[in-house]
C-alpha cells in the first residue's frame, strides 16, 4: 500500500510541490467567499497554520486568494486550520480595541472522533483505525446527515476525512453560519444521545415518547447494526463483551438471557433471544422499556464532540489539508459512495506527488490539451495546476468539492439577484 | 420639566388600563412623575428580587416547586406582585395590587437605565429578567395567558388541521404534553427553531425543516424568546440615548451606584474601628479574606507598592474590616517605603488618598468598600494590575492553579470552574468559602467582600463581637443618608425632590 510509503520526514520536500501544483486554490477560495454576498467575509476569516516542530501561528488572513497562495506557497503549512470570520481583519487583531474584535459567523461544525468510540469497539484502540470500525464514521455520517438535512432544513453540508481517524462535518448554509452559540450548542445537544464517561456503563437511556429524531436515526443503525456490531465486533461472542452487553439489561432479564445464552452460541440468534425478552417487557410493564435500543445506540450511535460544535470562534483542520502523520490528504467524502469510502484508499501526499512525476498517458495529453483550449482566456499557471492534479489520485476529490460549490453557488446567484434587485428599486 | 396638566390626566387614565394584567412586556415606559425617593426604592427592591432570582437560579431547577416557592415568597416580602389573581381589594397592609404592577413597571425601566451601560450588565439584565418573567408567566392561568397574548399583539403562525393531521403521530410522538387525544383540540405554532432553543436542545418538541411544532402548553417559550429579544433591542437603543442620562446630575451618579449596587449592608459604618492589629493581617488574608483581596495582599507585599485601582479596592476594604485611619496610614507607608516611595514622597503623594478613603481630605465624603458587583463589573484590570475578582479577571488556567495552591480538593476546584464558566462568580466564590471553611451550605448569600470576611469570621470563632458591633443599618447606597423607606426625616427630603425625575420616559423615547 503506497501510504506506507509516507515518511513524515519528508514532509519539507514535498510540501512545496503540493502547494505549487495540487492544491486546489481557485475551489478553496470559492467556497470560503461564499460568492462575495457579504462584504469582507474572506478578507476577515481566520486561517492558522501548524509549521515545522509544531508552531502554531494563529489570527493569520488574506485580502485575496493570490495572497493566500503566495503565503501558503512560503511557509508550507503542516497542517491547516480555518477559524471564524471576525469583525475585524484577523491579522490585526492586535490593534483594534480590545473587546471590539469578535467573532461573528462561521459554518456550524462538527467533529467525530474514532477514539471517541473505544469502548464500542474491539478491533482498534485510540487513533487506529481498520475497515471494521469504520463503519462507525459511516453510520455517523447518514445519522446526521439526515437530521441536519430533515430536521433543521439544512442543505450545504460539506462532509471531510480527517486524514487520520474520523470526519469532519462543515455546515455551510448562510442560516447555519449565522448561529449563535446558544443555538450551536442546542443543535449539538439535540444530536447527542450518548452520555456519560468511562465511570458510565448505560450510556444511552431512552423514555416514552420517543422522539421522532430518535426513531430517525435507529432505522438507519438498525441498518448497520447485525453486520457491525454482531459480526465485525462479535458483541454476542466472547464472554467479556456478552457481559457487557448484557450489563445494560435490567437484572431479571440479565438471568434469563445468561442461561438462554448457554445453549445459543450463534451471535444471530443470540440479539433475537434479546430482542425477545425486550418484547415481552414492553408488552407488561408500562414504563418505557427500550434497552434493546439502548444498546443499539450505544454501540453505534454517532459521539459528537460538543464543544467543537458550540464555539463560534473553534479552529477545525481545513479540507485538504495535510495530516502530518499520517501524511493523507483531508477529502471531501462523497456521499453517493459513502458505503464504498475506503479511507486506507485515500492518497497520501507522496503518492500525488510521485503521480505527478509519472510520464503522461497519451490520453491524458489529449485531455489537457481540451482544457486547455478552454480555458485559454486563463492564465497559464491556473491552468496548469487544474491540469496537474487531474493527473492524480486527487482528482476525483477536487471534483466532488466541485460539486458542492456548483450546487451551492446557486444559492449565492439568488442572493446576488435579490440584492442587485433591491438596488434597482432605488 | 414643564408637563402641562393635560398629559397628567392622560396618565392617570392610561395607567389604570395599563395595569389592569398582572404581567407587563414593558413595551411602553411610564409617563407619570415620580420622586427620587420612589425611584430609588423602586430600583433597590427591583435589584434585590434579581439578585434572588440569580441566586435560585443555581441551586435549583428553573421550573422545580421549590425554585417557585422561594422567589414567590421573595417577591412577597419586596411588594412585587406573586400572585396573578386580578384582586384589587385593598389589602389590610401594604399596596394594593394596582401599586405593585406601578411599582413592577417603573422599577424594570429604571433598571433598563441602569444596566444597559456594557455588555456584561446587559447580559446579567437580560437574564434575570428572562427569568422572573418565566416565573410570572408560567404562573398566570390560561385565560390570563391568551389575554396576554392578545393584549400584547402577540401572534404566532398556527398550523393547519390538515398539517396537524398529517403530522399527527410525529407531534403525539415529540412531546408529554400531547397525546393522541389532546392534539386534536390544541393549538400548535410553527416557529424557526432558533426561537426555541431550549425546546430544541431537550428535544421536546418537533423539528422539521428548520420549523419546530409547539404545542400551546410550551408557548412560554416562543414568548420568552420574544422577551429576551425585545429587551435587548431596547437595552442597546436605551445605551444610545445614555448621554442625555450622563448630563443630568441627579440622575447619573444614583443610576451608576445602581448599577454596581449590591444589596445589603454597605460595611462603610465603622464600629469596629481598631479590633484588628495589624499584625494580624497577614494571617486574616489567609484565613478569611476573600481571593480578590488576598491576590491584592499578596502583591502589595511582594512589590511593595499597588496601582490606584488596587489601592481603593483594598484600602477601603481594610477600613471595612476595621482598620482606623492611622492604622491605615501606617500600613501603608511602612509597605511602601520598602519599595521605591520614600516616607517623604508616600506622605505628600499617597497620604492624601488614604485620609480620602477615611473622607478627611476632599469632599469628605465617605468612600463605602465596594460591593462585589463593582470588583466584578467596574475598573478591570489591566497590564500591572491585581485588583478585580480572581474569579472573573484570572484566566481559568491560573484560577485552577492559584487554587490548588489554596489546597481546594479537585473535585472542588472542577465545581468552582464550572460556576465561572456559568459566569456566576459570587457564587464561584461562595462555593471556595464553603470548601475553605469546611461548611456544607453557607448561610448567607455573598455580595460583598467585607461581608465574606465576617462570615469568615464567624464561622472561625474569631469575630462574634466583630459580627454584633456590625448590625448595619440595609443601606442601599453610600450617599443617601437617609433610611430609603418612610423615615420621617425622609419624608421632608422628599418633597425637596419631589418630580426630579419626571421625564423618566424621555430617556426612552426612541427606543
Ligand atoms: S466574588 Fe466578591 S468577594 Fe469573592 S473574590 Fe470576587 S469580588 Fe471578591
Ligand atoms: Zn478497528
Amino acid at each position: 500500500m503506497p501510504a506506507s510509503d509516507y515518511d513524515s520526514a519528508c514532509l519539507p520536500d514535498i510540501l512545496p510541490l503540493y502547494y505549487r501544483r495540487l492544491f486546489p486554490f481557485s475551489q478553496y477560495y470559492r467556497w470560503l467567499n461564499y460568492g462575495g454576498v457579504q462584504k469582507n467575509y474572506f478578507q476577515n476569516r481566520e486561517f492558522s497554520f501548524t509549521l515545522k516542530d509544531d508552531i502554531y501561528v494563529r489570527y493569520q488572513s488574506f485580502t485575496t486568494q493570490n495572497e493566500l497562495e503566495k503565503e501558503m506557497q512560503k511557509i508550507n503549512p503542516y497542517k491547516i486550520d480555518i477559524g471564524a470570520i471576525y469583525s475585524h481583519r484577523p491579522n490585526q487583531h492586535n490593534t483594534v480595541k480590545s473587546g471590539t474584535f469578535q467573532a461573528l459567523e462561521k459554518e456550524l461544525v462538527f467533529d467525530i472522533d474514532m477514539t471517541d468510540y473505544d469502548d464500542v469497539r474491539s478491533c482498534c484502540s485510540a487513533a487506529e483505525i481498520c475497515p471494521k470500525c469504520w463503519t462507525l464514521m459511516t453510520i455517523a455520517i447518514r445519522v446526521l446527515d439526515r437530521a441536519l438535512r430533515d430536521d433543521f432544513g439544512f442543505q450545504h453540508l460539506l462532509w471531510v476525512y480527517s486524514g487520520r481517524r474520523g470526519v469532519h462535518c462543515w455546515v455551510c448554509d448562510e442560516a447555519a453560519r449565522k448561529l449563535s452559540v446558544a443555538a450551536r450548542s442546542a443543535v449539538a445537544e439535540y444530536l447527542s444521545l450518548v452520555k456519560g464517561g468511562d465511570e458510565t456503563m448505560k450510556k444511552v437511556v431512552l423514555s416514552d415518547p420517543i422522539h421522532p429524531f430518535i426513531r430517525e436515526s435507529l432505522v438507519l443503525v438498525e441498518r448497520y447494526f447485525p453486520l457491525y456490531a454482531l459480526q465485525d465486533q462479535d458483541i454476542l461472542g466472547r464472554k467479556e463483551s456478552v457481559d457487557k452487553v448484557l450489563a445494560l439489561t435490567p437484572e431479571d432479564v440479565r438471568k434469563q438471557l445468561q442461561q438462554d445464552f448457554q445453549n445459543e452460541k450463534k451471535p444471530e440468534n443470540r440479539w433475537n433471544l434479546l430482542k425477545d425478552q425486550a418484547k415481552r417487557k414492553q408488552g407488561t410493564s408500562k414504563k418505557g422499556q427500550h434497552f434493546e435500543k439502548e444498546i443499539m445506540l450505544q454501540y453505534c450511535y454517532p459521539r459528537l464532540d460538543v464543544n467543537v460544535s458550540k464555539g463560534v470562534n473553534h479552529l477545525l483542520k481545513s479540507p485538504f489539508s495535510v495530516h502530518p502523520k499520517t501524511g493523507r490528504i483531508s477529502v471531501p467524502i462523497d456521499l453517493k459512495e459513502l458505503e464504498t469510502f475506503d479511507p486506507f484508499a485515500v492518497p497520501t501526499i507522496s503518492m500525488i506527488c510521485e503521480e505527478l512525476d509519472r510520464p503522461r498517458t497519451v490520453e491524458e495529453e489529449e485531455k489537457s490539451e481540451e482544457t486547455n483550449d478552454k480555458e485559454n482566456e486563463k492564465d497559464a499557471a491556473e491552468s496548469r495546476k487544474i491540469r496537474d492534479y487531474k493527473r492524480t489520485s486527487l482528482a476525483k476529490y477536487v471534483k466532488c468539492f466541485d460539486q458542492f460549490l456548483d450546487v451551492m453557488s446557486r444559492s449565492w446567484k439568488g442572493e446576488l439577484l435579490k440584492k442587485s434587485d433591491l438596488q434597482k428599486d432605488f | 420639566m414643564q408637563f402641562s396638566s393635560r398629559r397628567k390626566k392622560f396618565t392617570t387614565n392610561s395607567q389604570t388600563e395599563l395595569y389592569s394584567h398582572p404581567l407587563l412586556f414593558y413595551v411602553q415606559p411610564p409617563l407619570e412623575n415620580i420622586s427620587l425617593m420612589e425611584f430609588e426604592t423602586f430600583a433597590v427592591e427591583r435589584l434585590k428580587l434579581l439578585k434572588t432570582i440569580e441566586n435560585l437560579g443555581v441551586s435549583y431547577v428553573k421550573v422545580s416547586d421549590q425554585y417557585i416557592k422561594k422567589l414567590e415568597a421573595e417577591s412577597k416580602a419586596l411588594n412585587f406582585l406573586y400572585r396573578p389573581e386580578a384582586d384589587d381589594r385593598k389589602p389590610q397592609s401594604g399596596p394594593t395590587e394596582q401599586e405593585k404592577r406601578r411599582k413592577d413597571h417603573i422599577s424594570h425601566f429604571i433598571l433598563r437605565l441602569a444596566y444597559c451601560q456594557t455588555e456584561d450588565l446587559r447580559r446579567w439584565f437580560i437574564q434575570q429578567e428572562v427569568d422572573l418573567f418565566r416565573y410570572r408567566f408560567n404562573a398566570l392561568y390560561p385565560k390570563q395567558k391568551l389575554e396576554f397574548l392578545h393584549r400584547n399583539n402577540l401572534q404566532y403562525d398556527t398550523i393547519s388541521v390538515e398539517e396537524k393531521k398529517a403530522l399527527h403521530d410525529k407531534l403525539v410522538n415529540s412531546s408529554y404534553a400531547v397525546s393522541g387525544i389532546t392534539v386534536e383540540d390544541q393549538d400548535f405554532y410553527k416557529v424557526p427553531f432558533q426561537d426555541a432553543l431550549d425546546l430544541v436542545r431537550s428535544r421536546k418538541v418537533y423539528l422539521k425543516a428548520g420549523y419546530v411544532y409547539i404545542p400551546h402548553q410550551e408557548i412560554v417559550t416562543i414568548v420568552l424568546n420574544d422577551f429576551r429579544t425585545r429587551l435587548s433591542k431596547a437595552l442597546a437603543l436605551t445605551a444610545r440615548s445614555l448621554p442625555a442620562v450622563h448630563s443630568d446630575e441627579r440622575l447619573q451618579p444614583l443610576l451608576n451606584h445602581l448599577s454596581h449596587a449590591y444589596v445589603g449592608q454597605d460595611y462603610s459604618i465603622q464600629k469596629n474601628v481598631g479590633k484588628i492589629s495589624l499584625e494580624q493581617i497577614d494571617s486574616l488574608s489567609g484565613k478569611s479574606f476573600p481571593l480578590c483581596m488576598r491576590q491584592v495582599h499578596q502583591s502589595l507585599r511582594e512589590n511593595h507598592h499597588l496601582r490606584h485601582g488596587g489601592r481603593m479596592q483594598y484600602g477601603l476594604f481594610l477600613k471595612g474590616i476595621g482598620l482606623s485611619l492611622e492604622q491605615a496610614l501606617q500600613f501603608w507607608r511602612s509597605e511602601f517605603i520598602k519599595g521605591k516611595v520614600d516616607a517623604d514622597k508616600f506622605d505628600k503623594a499617597y497620604a492624601y488618598s488614604v485620609r480620602h478613603m477615611f473622607g478627611k481630605e476632599g469632599k469628605r465624603t465617605d468612600y463605602t468598600p465596594y460591593s462585589c458587583m463593582k470588583v466584578i463589573l467596574s475598573n478591570a484590570p489591566s497590564q500591572g494590575d491585581h485588583h478585580g475578582c480572581p474569579f472573573r479577571h484570572s484566566d481559568p488556567e491560573l484560577l485552577k492553579q492559584k487554587l490548588q495552591v489554596y489546597k481546594v480538593s479537585p473535585s472542588g476546584i472542577i465545581q468552582i470552574l464550572e460556576l465561572v464558566k456559568g459566569m456566576h462568580y459570587q457564587l464561584a466564590c461562595q462555593k471556595y468559602f464553603e470548601l475553605t471553611h469546611n461548611v456544607e451550605e453557607a448561610s448567607f448569600s455573598l455580595n460583598h467582600p467585607n461581608q465574606y470576611f465576617i462570615e469568615s469570621q464567624k464561622v472561625l470563632g474569631g469575630g462574634r463581637d466583630i459580627k454584633r458591633e456590625t448590625d448595619a443599618p440595609q443601606k442601599p447606597q453610600e450617599n443617601s443618608t437617609k433610611a430609603p423607606i418612610a423615615a420621617p426625616e425622609a419624608a421632608a427630603n422628599t418633597q425637596d425632590v419631589a418630580e426630579m425625575t419626571e421625564e423618566l420616559d424621555s430617556f426612552f423615547q426612541d427606543a
